[in-house]
């Protein structure tokens, strides 16, 4: 029994990983998505917890819990940069800056010769690994099921449905916005900083606006009406394109067909009920 | 607070859109304890006033100040944490969340859990608990405590109008600042929303400032009267200096001759001052 299972890991253990940390940056999004925001920084502040991790891991030996709170840190300084001038206001612009911070974060990464440059960053050990990363997962739906379901989690559902009467109602708008973006951001650092320590490499290309539009995507496909729905929309569209294997040449295609029709027919996501609120 | 000062004061209040002066110059002074009529012909001006007096615009000019201290630059959520709240013309209540869960929403500013919800301290249970027992309180008040978990969205109109005023109630406000309460209502609901509203000053002591154009009821309900026409203060006074003041008149005539003319159904038709005190 045992024996089979630890097969099946081995087999599948990117997988595995892959399914948990995207679990991990579609919370991340959530958040923002959660107080009536878009981010499209969440790739950045993903690859910047990786090379922030990996770093202090590869050059400096840090312990492996010494490398994630860095990996958090350094993504949430970057947000209250980021979320400082462009959250006061109303609208897209934090879409809009967050590309910026995409571009920007790709262009340092590609041209930063202590960190690799363009060949990334390679040999990083084996730290964390699956426990730690459902582990994390795990911490984070719990915490983010308790802040739904009480004033703060009705402070962000009035948000979104209408800022002006939740700021009328007494709801401090832009701390809400601001302390969202920074918690995003330090999953996000989390997420890349678990992910790096599982796959010993890591480099530029992975961190690109490609990146923040499939995490994006996460959660649109699974809804936001509770914690649970966006990492269920990680964990379908990871597997997706591995189920779709024996597809070979249309698997891309159904790959993509499945989800315009997901988006289409479900726009409010596979799970759209929301989380009652009054516990 | 002395008697003779206001718990609203309004001074000088201005609104430029560029170039155009929607509101100019306004004063009003509102006492405790007492239902304030902002009345006037559409384009007045008394929307963009409470727009200013709730935080939601900023003004061009001019004060405001509730019970002696200014509110002035003050965002919305630190005016109702001073004992502001407010409606608005169109409702907005937040329709995805249950009935309940709105007026939960109003108690934002009063609750003080922090992060004792992330292990459900007993402080957090207390306060949740006794939040929602409050907020059943209030829903009862306004005789919505059977649609508490109903989608809000699903409501009838009046009573979403009577949602969005337990809303406003859960803010624990002095002053309320009611944006055309009746807009939409049937004769009967009017009726019952009077009687409501009502209750708010003399059972609750709360003090009102009120949008209408229904005549009938700001008569009857109103201690006292801003008229505004044109962003500006044509008479101020009891309703009943206010029926016969010869610039409210032609304000109000002027404006049905106008409409008559252009053929359209003049919203004050039946509204008229002098006609509601026949």
């Amino acid at each position: 029994m045992w024996e089979a299972l630890d097969d099946f890991y081995w087999t599948y253990q990117s997988l595995i990983h892959a399914i948990g940390v995207n679990g991990i940056l579609a919370l991340s999004v959530y958040v923002v998505l959660a107080v009536g925001q878009l981010s499209l920084g969440q790739a950045a502040f993903m690859g910047v917890g990786a090379y922030t991790g990996a770093l202090l891991t590869v050059k400096f030996g840090t312990p492996f819990a010494v490398s994630m709170i860095a990996a958090a840190a350094v993504p949430a300084l970057l947000a209250l940069v980021v979320g400082g001038p462009t959250l006061r206001l109303t609208g897209v612009y934090l879409a809009i800056a967050t590309i910026g911070l995409g571009e920007i974060t790709h262009i340092v990464l590609l041209n930063w010769d202590y960190a690799g440059g363009a060949l990334g960053l390679s040999g990083i050990p084996e730290r964390g690994g699956v426990w730690a990363i459902y582990g994390t997962l795990a911490v984070l739906l719990v915490g983010f099921t308790l802040v739904a379901r009480s004033r703060v989690g009705r402070a962000m559902e009035a948000m979104r449905e209408d800022e002006a009467a939740a700021g009328v109602m007494g709801v401090n708008l832009p701390r809400y916005r601001m302390t969202a973006l920074v918690v995003s951001a330090a999953m996000a650092g989390i997420a890349g900083c678990l992910s790096a320590h599982v796959s010993s490499f890591i480099g530029p290309g992975e961190y690109g606006f490609e990146s923040a539009v499939r995490i994006l995507s996460y959660a649109l496909l699974g809804g936001i009406g509770s914690p649970v729905a966006p990492v269920l929309g990680a964990a379908i569209l990871t597997l997706l394109p591995e189920v779709l294997r024996p597809l070979a040449d249309f698997r891309l295609m159904v790959n993509g067909l499945i989800i315009v029709l997901a988006v289409l027919f479900m726009p409010r996501g596979i799970l759209p009920w929301r989380i009652a609120r009054t516990g | 607070m002395s008697s003779s000062s206001p718990l609203l004061a309004v001074e000088g209040l201005t609104r430029r859109f560029q170039g155009l002066v929607a509101v100019d110059g306004v004063d009003v002074a509102v006492r405790e304890g007492t239902v304030h009529g902002l009345i006037g012909p559409n384009g007045a001006g008394k929307t963009t006033c409470f727009n200013m007096i709730s935080g939601v615009l900023p003004p061009s000019e001019g004060r405001v100040s509730l019970d002696g201290h200014p509110l002035d630059g003050l965002p919305p959520y630190r005016r109702t944490a001073r004992g502001l709240a407010r409606t608005f013309q169109n409702i907005r209540i937040f329709s995805e969340m249950t009935v309940l869960e709105n007026v939960m929403t109003g108690m934002h500013a009063r609750l003080t859990a922090g992060l004792g919800i992330l292990w459900r301290s007993p402080a957090f249970r207390a306060e949740e608990r006794a939040a929602k027992a409050r907020a059943r309180d209030l829903l009862g008040f306004v005789g919505l405590l059977a649609a508490a978990d109903h989608r809000a969205g699903d409501l009838p109109y009046g009573d979403q109008r009577r949602l969005e005023i337990a809303r406003a109630l859960a803010c624990e406000p002095r002053l309320v600042l009611l944006d055309e309460p009746a807009a939409g209502m049937n004769p009967a609901e009017t009726h019952a929303l009077l009687g409501l509203l009502r209750r708010l000053r003399d059972e609750r002591g709360l003090t009102l400032l009120l949008v209408e154009h229904d005549m009938p009821l700001v008569m009857s309900l109103c201690d006292r009267l801003t008229v505004l026409n044109f962003g500006k203060r044509i008479a101020d006074g009891t309703p009943a200096e206010v029926r016969r003041d010869p610039a409210v008149i032609a304000a109000y005539l002027g404006a049905q001759q106008a409409e008559a003319q252009t053929g359209a159904v003049p919203a004050e038709a039946s509204g008229h001052p002098a006609e509601a005190a026949r």
